[in-house]
């Protein structure tokens, strides 16, 4: 095979595990997808290497090794699905590397993502529809959303000011807790615990915790204990940005 | 028990617009979260332990998916996520921070630990489908 070929074929295969990889897909299934698309290529071996934080991809003879670093992740079911699309059509034999390419830098691109009024109304509904499924009371119903919906919108906001997740993650807890607490004294609100519970669910890192249990037992040891520390670390914001509201109250 | 299934379908589908799912999954996502948070619910009402109805729940979650993804052709985690959302111990992760701030640090290691193995089971669920996938998919390769 080329060279210039076999070069392509390393680029195609690295930027859908790039993108996969910052959308959220699991890491198994991104070190099956590179080998895949290099397999449907006709190079049988190659080599995978998928962490949090970074992809090498290694294919056997003169070719060379390459890496990419991954900074931000965050989740975006939408660009998986497109990816694993492209990687069906090139195992079907469908796509050249090149059309294949070219098709992977737009999806890079592209913004998928939902408005952000429609997410931070998700957040809204979802943290009240979460306080009735705790077993909390109608009464407690708007405001769980308001302060549910307050939290994310706060995230949003300061994730984008500070560009630190943590701090971003902290400070929204820490308003959720206030929104609850405030509405409980007022006597607005009936029980503070609920309340907090429901609105803090959009931003718990359920996802995280169970993709790195699940990374963990599958034998992926280095991503799963990687992101098992980013679980943590977001769950341990959230916990003393309600913890703070409790102690200053 | 309706508010249940109405509540948990529609904070399924609002997580799969924060996830930003493809439009078309999004009712997908629902259901899915539904039936998880419906057999949970009934299991845990009936004095089922915790860690069984989650881990029950999860599997049916895990069940759906795949089949929803073989005849849509899309990822599993599309619908996994959404499903499983409603059974992650946010609460009892919360509940234990709480009791670590108050300084009941007997309390705290217990819920603590309650929720990774809530977290324990939702992963085992999750793998237990695929290794039944895995194994239907090689019986059908070996028939042929």
């Amino acid at each position: 095979m080329k060279p210039a070929i076999t070069y392509e074929i390393i680029e195609v295969s690295l930027l859908a595990g790039k993108i996969m990889l910052q959308s959220g897909a699991e890491t198994y299934r991104v070190e099956d997808t590179m080998s895949r698309i290099s397999a449907a290529y006709g190079i049988s071996t190659s080599h995978c290497y998928a962490t949090p934080t970074a992809l090498i991809f290694s294919m056997e003879g003169e070719n060379p090794t390459k890496l990419v670093r991954i900074s931000e992740r965050s989740t975006d079911l939408n660009k998986v699905t497109l990816v694993n699309g492209i990687s069906r059509q090139i195992s079907a034999g469908e796509l050249s590397a090149k059309e294949a390419l070219t098709s992977l830098k737009e999806i890079e691109l592209a913004d998928h993502t939902y408005p952000i009024w429609l997410q931070i109304f998700s957040a809204f509904i979802s943290s009240g529809c979460f306080l009735i499924m705790f077993q909390g009371q109608w009464n407690d119903f708007l405001l769980a959303c308001l302060a549910g919906g307050l939290g994310f919108s706060a995230l949003i906001y300061l994730h984008k000011l500070l560009e630190m997740k943590f701090f971003a993650e902290f400070l929204s807890s820490f308003i959720i807790g206030v929104v609850a607490i405030l509405t409980v004294r007022t006597g607005i609100g009936l029980e503070v615990d609920k309340i907090i519970i429901g609105s803090v669910m959009p931003l718990v890192p359920g996802l995280l915790i169970t993709n790195a249990v699940r990374d963990l037992i599958a034998g992926h040891l280095m991503a799963g204990v990687a992101k098992g520390a980013e679980a943590f670390l977001t769950a341990f914001a959230i916990g003393i940005g309600i913890a703070a509201t409790f102690i200053i109250f | 028990m309706i508010e249940q299934l109405i509540t948990s379908f529609i904070a399924s589908a609002a997580f799969g617009i924060i996830f930003s799912a493809p439009k078309e999954s999004l009712v997908k996502c629902g259901f899915v979260g539904m039936a998880g948070w419906f057999l949970y619910f009934l299991l845990y009402s009936s004095n089922v332990s915790s860690i069984m109805a989650t881990l029950a729940a999860t599997l049916l979650v895990a069940i759906i998916s795949q089949i929803f993804a073989r005849y849509y052709k899309t990822p599993v985690i599309i619908f996994s996520v959404a499903g499983i959302i409603p059974l992650v111990p946010g609460g009892l992760s919360y509940d234990a921070m709480r009791n670590f701030v108050e300084n009941d640090y007997n309390m705290a290691l217990q819920l603590a630990a309650r929720a990774f193995m809530l977290s324990g089971a939702i992963a085992m669920g999750l793998l237990f489908s695929e290794v039944i996938n895995q194994l239907i998919k090689k019986s059908k390769q070996v028939k042929n």
